[in-house]
Order: C-alpha cells, then sequence, then structure tokens
C-alpha cells in the first residue's frame, strides 16, 4: 500500500489507513521515503512484490517532498517515528544514530550475509563497528562528455577508458582555442564543484587520503593537499566561467548544447541531457582521468540507505523487510527502473544501457575504494566550509592562500587538536 | 438616587480592572508569540544544539556559556554578513528620495493617472520570490538582458551574481525595486493631505521648486517619512528571501547577511547549530533593538506631547 502526501496531512492519513490495514489482520510496517515519481513507482512494485511472497505483512509507505524530507525526518524520528526511514550513507547518518535514533542492525547483516553480497557499502554503513544502514542503490560519478563538441574542435574523442591527466589539459587548451569550455559546471548549490575537487584529492594522492582530509585529519597547509590544488590551478582557467551563478541543470544545457565538452557529475545527471536531446551516440562517459601514476583507482558513489528507527513498533516485520531490499532481486528490480546501479554484487544491470554498464564496470574494477561524495564523507559544517573554498578557488585562484587558511582555521576549530 | 450613583467598589473594578481585561488576549498573544520566543532564543544561543532530540524525547545539547558568541567573533562569515547587512541598511535608504520623487511626479491629475499609479505600485504587489526570479534572470549569464547589456556595451559580459564583489549591490537594486514602490505609496498619500492653504500662501511669497519641496512640503509630510523610514529600515534589516532565491548566499558566501547567515546555520542543509544560529538572531535582535527603541521613544514622545 502507498500513498503520497506532504507534511501533517500524511501523519493523520498514515494513521488512519494502518488502523484500517491492521483491522484486516496484517502486521504494519511503516516506511517514510523521499522519492521522486519515477523511484516511487519502483518502490511500490517492490512492496507489491514483498507482499505477495509475506501475505501478513503490509508494507505502509509515506512519501514525503524530497527537500521537506529532511526537515521532516528530524522531527518524525523523535515525536512518531516509522518503522523505517530514507536517509543516506556515511557522516550523513552520523547525527541520528549518535542521538539514537537509528537502531543498530547488524543482525539482518550477519543473518543475510550482507557483509559479503554488499562488500563495497559496508564501510559506509558502519559506525563504530555496527551497521545502521541498509545501501540498496548508488550512482557513480564521472565525466560526461559531448562527441559533436569533440568533433567541432577537431580533438580526438576519448574511449571508455578515459584519457591521461596530460592529455585531457591538451585537449582543453584546444576547446579553449575554438571557444568551448572545457569542464563546465554550475555551482550557485556548492556541491557540484566538490565532485571535481573530489576527484582531483583521489587522484593526486589517492582514497585514502581523500578520506583523512574529509574527517578533518589532514592539515589543508600539508604539501600534499598543495599538490592537489596545484592541479585543480591546472583546470581552473577552463572551467566555466560564471559557474557561480549558475545552477547545475544550466550547466547541463551548455553541455547539450556544445558550449561545453566535459561535465564532472553524477549518473542522474544522463537523464537532464536525453532531456535536452542528447542520445547514446553523441552522449559519452569516461572515468576522471589518473593524475598521479600507479595510485589505485578510487570512484565516488554516493549510496543511499534504508534505516530501522529506534522507535520501530514493529521492528522484526521491517528487518524482514530490510533483508528484502538488501537482496539481489529486489536491487535488480529496483534500480533497473530507476537507472542506477545496485549495491548488491549478485545484482544485474540493464545491458542496454551504456552509462550504466560503464558505471557498473568503473565502480566494480575501483580497488582504490569508493568515496560517498564530499558532503556526505565530511562533517556537514565542514563540507560547507569546504565547498565554499573550492568555489572560491575557482573563481578567484590567486585567494588560494587565504582559501587554504581560512580552511585549515575551521579544521582546528571543528576538530581540536 | 441611590441607583444613578454607581458602588465605589464596583466604579475601582472599573477603572482598574476592565482595562486589563481588554488587554488581555493581546497580552496573552504576546507573551506567547513574541516574548515567550525571545526567552527561548536567547536560552538556546547559550546551547551547543544540533535539533535533535534522542530517542526517549530528552534534549542532546550541551552548555557552553558565551562560547556561540566568542565562535561569532572570530567567524569571517559572520563579519561578511554584517557588512552585508550595513550596505543594505545604507543603500536601501535610496528608496526614500525616490519614491518621494516618483510621487510627486505621479501626484497631478491627467487623463489614467490612475493606471500609470498602479503601474509604478505593481512591483511591490508581486511576491519577493517572483521578484527574485526577474533579477535572477535579468543578471543571469549567457542569456540574461543585463549581461547580454553588458556584454554589447564593454565586449565582456558581467554576471553580477557570479562576481563576489558585486553580487550584494545587485541584489539590494532587485529589492529596492519593491520598496520604491512602497514609499512612494505611503507619500502619495501623504501627499493627499497637505494642506492646499499653505501651498497657496507660500506661491504668493514667491517659493517655488526646491525651496517650495524643503520648506513646505516635505515638513507637512513628515509622518509619512517617519513611517517610509520605519519600513525601510525593518525591510533592510530582515532581507531574506531576495538572498534566498538570487543567490543561496553565495558566491562562496559573499552575498550573506545576518538573517540568511542565522537561517542557513540553524536550518540549512549543512547546518543544523541549533545554538550558533540563535546566537546570530540574538545580534540581528539587538541591532534592530536599536531601531525599534528609536521609534517607540519618537512615538512615545509625539504623544505625550499631543
Amino acid at each position: 500500500m502507498v500513498h503520497t502526501l506532504k507534511g501533517a496531512l500524511a501523519l493523520g492519513t498514515a494513521l488512519l489507513l494502518a488502523t484500517s490495514a491492521m483491522a484486516q489482520d496484517k502486521r504494519v510496517v511503516t516506511w517514510n521515503a523521499d522519492y521522486d515519481p519515477i523511484p516511487l513507482a519502483a518502490a511500490e512494485a517492490l512492496i507489491a512484490d514483498f507482499e505477495a511472497a509475506n501475505p501478513e505483512i503490509d508494507i505502509v509507505l509515506t512519501n514525503f517532498d524530497h527537500e521537506a524530507y529532511k526537515n521532516a525526518i528530524r522531527n518524525f524520528l523523535t515525536a512518531d517515528a516509522p518503522d523505517l526511514a530514507n536517509w543516506y550513507a556515511a557522516n550523513r547518518m552520523r547525527p541520528f544514530v549518535e542521538a539514537g535514533l537509528f537502531a543498530d542492525i547488524s543482525d539482518v547483516w550477519a543473518n543475510n550475509g550482507l557483509t559479503e553480497s554488499l562488500a563495497s557499502s559496508v564501510l559506509s554503513s558502519t559506525i563504530d563497528g555496527k551497521q545502521y544502514a541498509i545501501p540498496y542503490t548508488y550512482y557513480q560519478w564521472g565525466i560526461y562528455y559531448n562527441r559533436d563538441a569533440y568533433k567541432a574542435a577537431g580533438v580526438d574523442v576519448p574511449g571508455p577508458e578515459g584519457v591521461s591527466w596530460d592529455q585531457f589539459l591538451a585537449n582543453c587548451e584546444k576547446f579553449k582555442a575554438a571557444g568551448i569550455d572545457c569542464v563546465t559546471t554550475g555551482s550557485s548549490a556548492l556541491w557540484p564543484v566538490a565532485g571535481i575537487f573530489d576527484y582531483i584529492s583521489m587522484r593526486t594522492n589517492g582514497y585514502q587520503f581523500h578520506s583523512d582530509l574529509a574527517a578533518g585529519k589532514i592539515s589543508w597547509t600539508s604539501p600534499e593537499v598543495a599538490a592537489v590544488f596545484d592541479n585543480f590551478g591546472k583546470l581552473q582557467p577552463f572551467v566555466t566561467e560564471n559557474h557561480a551563478a549558475i545552477d547545475w541543470q544550466d550547466a547541463a544545457a551548455l553541455l547539450v548544447q556544445g558550449k561545453a565538452a566535459n561535465y564532472v557529475m553524477g549518473n542522474f545527471a544522463v537523464g537532464v541531457f536525453k532531456e535536452g536531446g542528447m542520445t547514446n551516440d553523441n552522449l559519452g562517459f569516461m572515468v576522471f582521468p589518473e593524475i598521479t601514476p600507479g595510485i589505485a583507482r578510487a570512484e565516488e558513489a554516493p549510496t543511499d540507505t534504508i534505516h530501522l528507527t529506534s522507535g520501530a513498533k514493529n521492528p522484526e516485520d521491517a528487518k524482514t523487510f530490510l533483508a528484502y531490499m538488501a537482496s539481489a532481486e529486489a536491487q535488480t528490480k529496483w534500480n533497473g527502473a530507476v537507472g542506477q546501479l545496485p549495491t548488491n554484487k549478485n545484482a544485474s544491470v540493464d545491458a542496454n544501457d551504456p552509462f550504466l554498464t560503464a558505471g557498473f564496470n568503473a565502480l566494480s574494477t575501483a580497488t582504490g575504494g569508493i568515496a560517498q561524495f564530499w558532503d556526505r564523507d565530511a562533517d556537514a559544517e565542514y563540507a560547507k566550509a569546504g565547498m565554499e573554498g573550492f568555489q572560491q578557488f575557482l573563481v578567484q585562484p590567486d585567494q588560494r592562500q587565504a582559501i587554504l587558511d581560512r580552511l585549515e582555521q575551521t579544521r582546528l576549530r571543528i576538530y581540536p587538536q | 438616587m441611590a441607583q444613578t450613583t454607581q458602588p465605589v467598589g464596583r466604579r475601582l473594578t472599573q477603572r482598574t480592572l476592565a482595562p486589563w481585561l481588554f488587554l488581555a488576549p493581546g497580552m496573552f498573544m504576546f507573551t506567547v508569540y513574541v516574548l515567550w520566543p525571545i526567552v527561548q532564543s536567547v536560552t538556546l544561543s547559550f546551547y551547543d544544539w544540533n535539533g535533535l532530540y534522542n530517542g526517549q524525547g530528552q534534549f542532546t545539547g550541551t552548555f557552553v556559556g558565551m562560547g556561540n558568541y566568542a565562535e561569532l567573533m572570530s567567524d569571517p562569515a559572520f563579519e561578511t554578513s554584517l557588512w552585508n547587512n550595513l550596505k543594505w541598511l545604507v543603500l536601501y535608504m535610496l528608496a526614500l528620495p525616490i519614491g518621494l520623487f516618483i510621487a510627486i511626479f505621479l501626484n497631478q491629475t491627467v487623463t489614467g493617472i490612475r493606471v500609470y499609479k498602479s503601474l509604478f505600485f505593481f512591483p511591490f504587489v508581486i511576491s519577493q520570490v517572483v521578484v527574485g526570479l526577474i533579477f535572477a534572470w535579468f543578471y543571469a549569464p549567457n542569456f540574461g538582458l543585463f549581461y547580454l547589456l553588458t556584454e554589447s556595451v564593454f565586449g565582456k559580459g558581467t554576471a553580477i551574481l557570479a562576481d563576489p564583489d558585486l553580487v550584494t549591490y545587485g541584489i539590494i537594486v532587485a529589492g529596492l525595486w519593491p520598496q520604491i514602490a512602497y514609499v512612494m505609496i505611503l507619500y502619495l498619500t501623504g501627499l493627499n493631505n497637505v494642506a492646499p492653504d499653505q501651498i497657496e500662501a507660500a506661491r504668493l511669497d514667491g517659493a517655488k521648486g526646491w525651496r517650495m519641496l524643503w520648506y513646505v512640503v516635505l515638513p507637512q509630510l513628515r509622518p509619512a517619512t517617519f513611517i517610509a523610514v520605519i519600513v525601510t529600515v525593518i525591510g533592510a534589516l530582515r532581507s531574506f528571501d531576495l538572498v534566498s532565491i538570487m543567490t543561496n548566499g553565495g558566491p562562496f558566501g559573499s552575498s550573506r547577511v545576518l538573517s540568511y547567515y542565522m537561517f542557513e546555520m540553524a536550518l540549512g542543509e549543512y547546518g543544523f547549530r541549533m545554538g550558533y544560529g540563535a546566537a546570530i538572531a540574538v545580534v540581528l535582535f539587538a541591532i534592530m533593538m536599536i531601531f525599534i527603541s528609536g521609534f517607540i521613544w519618537k512615538m512615545w514622545r509625539d504623544e505625550k506631547e499631543r
């Protein structure tokens, strides 16, 4: 059973529906989610399958508006907790775990062999040695490019394995000469610049360094960070000039129109590119170029998760459903419908979608590690300070020293040594 | 005639109790919705709290004393916000002379003047969100009218909202548009009440132009000016919607104002530092209090003179 409602109305109706369902002698599991229409339909299909296999359980999904959910979850977890709630892995779930609002589900992981089948997401689901999340989907980041723009500038179109960093920068020179933005981004919401920074950081110094940097363990005045900003500075002149005033969708339009050649983005942008008229023929995907030779390649893949709440009224059945969401079968179905990647390594992806296939290959061969994205790996306040610094550097590269000093001050304040 | 003279006790109740009874509903609302939240905000500003209650419904914050205020003192983002608020306060005052000028210009009887008046008043009627969107498109790089205009004049377009030095001025101009309309309507009503005999007398004495405006018309517009100053000062200090719609405080925080910074810290996606947000709110409240007490003091004085 699924219904889509907003705010207070949703609570009331959820209660009503819950009572009517109980009258049918079914055990109710409530689930609060923040799905857009396509993921919602996919979730409905999963619920139908689950209820068919477990006729005594009734999953009641209450869907929230995506933005409103971020505030709503803080209220409903304490005031009127559902059994299950959607959220994100890694540091984004930490406040709720520390306040004791998300329940420990290590037993679900242990009983279903999930450390094996969800191997790539164990770290991001674990806090202090216990698992608090079921990761059911993620999507790759990388460079999406416009083949027509490459041809227009007379640059060789890269293959799926990508190009070297030097080659990439040399290409950028040619794009600049042709009046095309080599790399575009729209950073009015800040986070898109973090994608570029994350990749340069991981390619320069490797996954562990980047992870430590996000955790506040590395000084912004260290030579390693200086090396990252050296590389960031090499890319800076080729990034769309007024990116600070535009949204990521506006930048997507630049790529679609061939005014920009490359876009460091997540796979969710493919839908926008295709709505703009691009096809599998002129839209390409490659992994971010290797910078320091020999470093194990790490990739960025933010994971979406479902959590059992501490206030759950029916934790037993909720855990049954969580185990189902972790299964290869459910993840294949949901991600196939939504166009994202399953976290279960036994699940399969649609072989006809070149971007999903490329992403699946890129992630499954990423021996360096899987990062969650800057604003999920770093503490919220630290993440914001960092992203403002990255954006400022891309606008005012001459302010580099001031930016690094300020970030270092922020680090010392948030993580007293 | 015992019936007509009321008992002393009852008269006392009427004199002393009745005013309080009539005031009670208002005072109740004021206490619950104004005074109590102020006390709560100030209290909260001494805590470090991420806005969560734990599973048992207990408050999870920790008392940090003046810690939040100490942090504010060395916070560069707070300093930027404070400066931007000052820019808003000073430049927003431009709404007064411009509004007055338009009001005088429109204060004539020509066919269709009502249409012109409503057209000038229009920006105040539409929502601030719409004003913000219109100006954001106006300034937008690549396709915005302003960008194309500067491109054709200087050869290189200026994207106001991407420029950390210009962005605040760009937003203030957007804010002035409806504010000028508001001030204009205040002055238009004021001009209706200007005594024609005084104008006549001044004209006989040979006053015209600037001198007429300065010595005869403006003094009579004092009540309108007073209200216009109040709404403009408060409008400048609580500027939030435009910043939020047009830039989200960016690029890299250069267009933040105190009210937006408070929102970011307390309720923004990367915020949820309730105590820190409350501390910013308290500072903003203190700044507003300076102006509000000034106005209340002036009104009090005017009432007593009557």
